[in-house]
C-alpha cells in the first residue's frame, strides 16, 4: 500500500466518540493493519530501537523493526546514534541481515553501494563505468540517495527512533510521570541477562492491551493466589499521560512482612498448596519505595517490566494481522552481586514465555482471535472504572486501556 | 567403573525422562534429578553469549515440584502433549562420580485438537550422577536450537 493509498483509507469505523466500545473488526481487518504500518508505526511515535549498552562502539549497528518496518541504529564515528531504513537506495535490498554487528561502513551486497554510519551515501559500484562505457550519467547525484534517516532520542539507556519530523521530542511525547517511571527503574547502568521471544498467535493490539490491563491480573493468573503469595499486596495506582497512549500501573508490597509471613506458615503442615522452594518470590525492595510492580507501557510497542526484582524490557512486534513477536530482553544491573543476579535469575521464572504468572498471556490472545474469525461485527466493552482515560488510585480498571484507544483513533484519524 | 554399565545407565534415564514427560507422568519428573540440582531451558544464542537467564530457571528439585504444582493446578493453557525424539548420546566425560553427556532432540507439540507442530529442537547438556541406582541429573541444560517460543511453554521439555 503507497502512502497515497493510505491516506484515502479511512479504517474501521467506531460506533461512538467515546473509548469504551471496541469495534472487534479492529483487530480482524486487513486493511487496518495496513493503515497503523502508516500512521501509528511510522507515525509522530517513538518506538524502542535498542539499549544505548549494544552500540556502545563506534561502527556498533543493531538491525531491527519499527512496526514491520525494517530499520537499522548505529553508532558513528563521532560517537552519535543514528538510525535510518535497512533498505538500499538503489534496488531496496536488505541491507543488514544480522541482527548485531561492528562496521566501518554498510555496504549492500547486491551492487555494492554503501552508506556511511550515517546513512550517507558515499560509493555506488562502477560509477563512472567499466573502461569508460557504461556507468551512471553525469546528472546522477549520490547526494539525492541517502538512506531515509529516522529521528533518534535516547532515555535512560534505552534508544527510541521516529518516522517523523512532527512527533514531539521524546520526553514530552511520554510526559513527565512516565519519564519517572522509567528514570525509577533504569537508574544505573544495566546489563542483558537474556533474550527471549514468544509468538503470540495474535494481533498485536490484544497484546498491547493486555499490558494495559490491571482488571485481569488476578483473575487470569492464578499463580499467586494458589501458592497463597501475595495477601499482603498493598493498592498501588494507574498514571496515564495526557495523549492516553503511555502509562505505568504500580503495586505496592509490604516485603518484610511477606518474608516472615511465608515462612512462618510454611512450618504449618495444612493441606494447602505451598512452595516447595519459595526462592522464586524472594524479591528485595531494590528501589526502597515499597513498589513491587511497575507496567510502564510506551505507545505502541514497548513495556519496562519491573515485577520484583525482575527486570526486563518486552518490545511488541507485529508479523501480520494475526501473529505477533514479542521480544523480551531480561535486564539486571553492573552494581548486582552474585546473590542479586541468583534472585533475578530465579524469579524470572515469574516472567517471559514461560512465566508463572504471564505465561496466560501469551494463549489469551489467540483465543480472542480464534473467537473473532468471522465473527467480528460487535464491539468489545471497556467501561471498568468509568469512561475516561484518566490516572486513578486503583488497579480494578481498564482506564490504560482506554488510553491505549485514545491515543490509536488521534493517529489513525476516526 | 564400567564404561558400557554407565552407558547404560545413563541412556535409561534419558529415555525414561521424556518417557515421564511424554506420557503425562509429571509428579515423576522431578524425581529424575538430585536435590541440589539445576534445569535451565535457554536458547543457542543466549547460551553462546552466556548469557544466564533461563526461560525456565530451577536451582533445586523443589523447584521442579513447584513446575509441575503450578502447571496442575495454577497455570491455565490449552490441554497439549508433547513427543520427544531424542538422538544418539554422546558421552563426553566420566569419572568416579558423574558422567556429562550431550544429545540432540526435537519435541513435537500436539495440541489436544490433534494440530501438530514442531515445538521445539535441541540440545540437552548433562551432567548426571552415576554413584547410585538409578542415576540422575546433576544438571540439565536444555539449549534450544531457536529463541522463539510458540505461545507458551508450560510442560518440561
Amino acid at each position: 500500500m503507497s502512502e497515497l493509498g493510505a491516506d484515502t483509507m479511512r479504517g474501521i469505523p467506531w460506533p461512538s466518540n467515546g473509548l469504551t466500545e471496541i469495534p472487534f473488526r479492529l483487530y480482524t481487518d486487513p486493511e487496518q493493519y495496513r493503515l497503523e504500518q502508516e500512521r501509528i508505526f511510522k507515525g509522530p511515535t517513538w518506538s524502542f530501537l535498542c539499549l544505548a549498552s549494544e552500540i556502545a562502539k563506534p561502527g556498533d549497528y543493531v538491525a531491527t523493526t519499527i512496526g514491520e518496518t525494517a530499520v537499522i541504529v548505529t553508532r558513528d564515528a563521532a560517537g552519535e546514534v543514528n538510525a535510518f531504513v535497512n533498505r538500499c537506495a538503489h534496488r531496496g535490498n536488505l541491507l543488514c541481515f544480522e541482527r548485531q554487528g561492528n562496521v566501518k561502513e554498510i555496504k549492500c551486497i547486491y551492487h555494492g553501494w554503501t552508506y556511511d554510519l550515517s546513512g550517507k551515501l558515499t560509493g555506488v559500484a562502477f560509477e563512472r563505468g567499466v573502461k569508460r562505457q557504461g556507468g551512471m550519467p553525469a546528472e546522477f547525484r549520490k547526494d539525492e540517495h541517502d538512506l531515509a534517516r529516522l529521528r533518534v532520542a535516547e532515555i535512560a539507556g534505552l534508544v527510541f527512533g521516529s518516522f517523523r519530523d512532527d512527533a514531539p521530542d521524546l520526553e514530552n511525547y511520554l510526559g513527565p510521570q512516565v519519564v519517572g517511571g522509567i528514570r525509577r527503574v533504569l537508574n544505573r547502568p544495566a546489563r542483558i541477562l537474556g533474550r527471549s521471544t514468544q509468538v503470540l498467535p495474535n494481533n498485536w493490539k490484544l497484546y498491547s492491551e493486555n499490558t494495559k490491563d490491571t482488571y485481569h491480573a488476578s483473575i487470569l493468573h492464578l499463580f499467586l493466589t494458589t501458592f497463597r503469595i501475595n495477601r499482603l499486596s498493598m493498592p498501588g495506582g494507574i498514571y496515564i499521560d495526557d495523549s492516553g497512549g503511555n502509562h505505568f500501573s504500580q503495586a505496592k508490597l509490604d516485603y518484610a512482612a511477606e518474608d516472615a509471613d511465608y515462612n512462618r506458615e510454611g512450618l504449618r503442615s495444612d493441606s494447602d498448596l505451598r512452595l516447595e522452594d519459595p526462592s522464586v518470590i524472594e524479591s528485595v525492595d531494590e528501589y526502597g519505595d515499597s513498589v513491587s510492580v511497575q507496567i510502564l507501557t510506551i505507545f505502541p510497542s514497548m513495556i519496562l517490566q519491573q515485577i520484583r526484582n525482575t527486570i526486563a524490557v518486552r518490545v511488541i512486534r507485529p508479523r501480520g494481522l494475526d501473529k505477533t513477536e514479542l521480544d523480551w530482553i531480561h535486564l539486571g544491573f553492573d552494581d548486582d552481586d552474585e546473590a542479586m543476579t541468583e534472585r533475578r535469575l530465579r524469579q524470572g521464572n515469574l516472567v517471559g514465555a514461560a512465566g508463572y504468572i504471564s505465561m496466560e498471556d501469551g494463549c489469551v490472545g489467540g483465543f480472542v482471535q480464534r473467537a473473532l474469525r468471522f465473527n467480528d461485527d460487535d464491539s468489545g466493552v471497556v467501561m471498568m472504572g468509568g469512561y475516561d482515560a484518566a490516572s486513578q488510585p486503583f488497579r480494578s480498571s481498564e482506564a490504560a486501556i482506554r488510553g491505549f484507544w485514545k491515543k490509536y483513533r488521534a493517529l489513525i484519524g476516526n | 567403573m564400567d564404561d558400557l554399565a554407565v552407558r547404560l545407565g545413563v541412556n535409561e534415564l534419558i529415555a525414561a525422562y521424556v518417557d515421564c514427560i511424554d506420557e503425562d507422568r509429571l509428579e515423576e519428573w522431578p524425581d529424575f534429578f538430585v536435590e541440589q540440582c539445576r534445569y535451565v531451558i535457554t536458547s543457542r544464542s543466549s547460551h553462546e553469549a552466556g548469557l544466564p537467564h533461563g526461560v525456565v530457571y530451577a536451582a533445586s528439585r523443589g523447584m521442579l515440584v513447584d513446575r509441575v504444582t503450578a502447571l496442575r493446578r495454577a497455570n491455565i493453557f490449552e490441554p497439549h502433549r508433547y513427543r520427544h525424539i531424542v538422538g544418539p548420546i554422546r558421552i563426553e566425560q566420566v569419572d568416579a562420580t558423574v558422567a556429562s553427556a550431550h544429545s540432540n532432540f526435537i519435541a513435537v507439540r500436539v495440541m489436544h485438537d490433534g494440530e501438530m507442530s514442531l515445538f521445539a529442537a535441541g540440545r540437552y547438556l548433562d551432567r548426571i550422577d552415576v554413584t547410585s541406582q538409578p542415576y540422575r541429573f546433576i544438571e540439565r541444560l536444555v539449549v534450544l536450537d531457536s529463541q522463539k517460543i510458540d505461545t507458551l511453554l508450560v510442560i518440561p521439555l
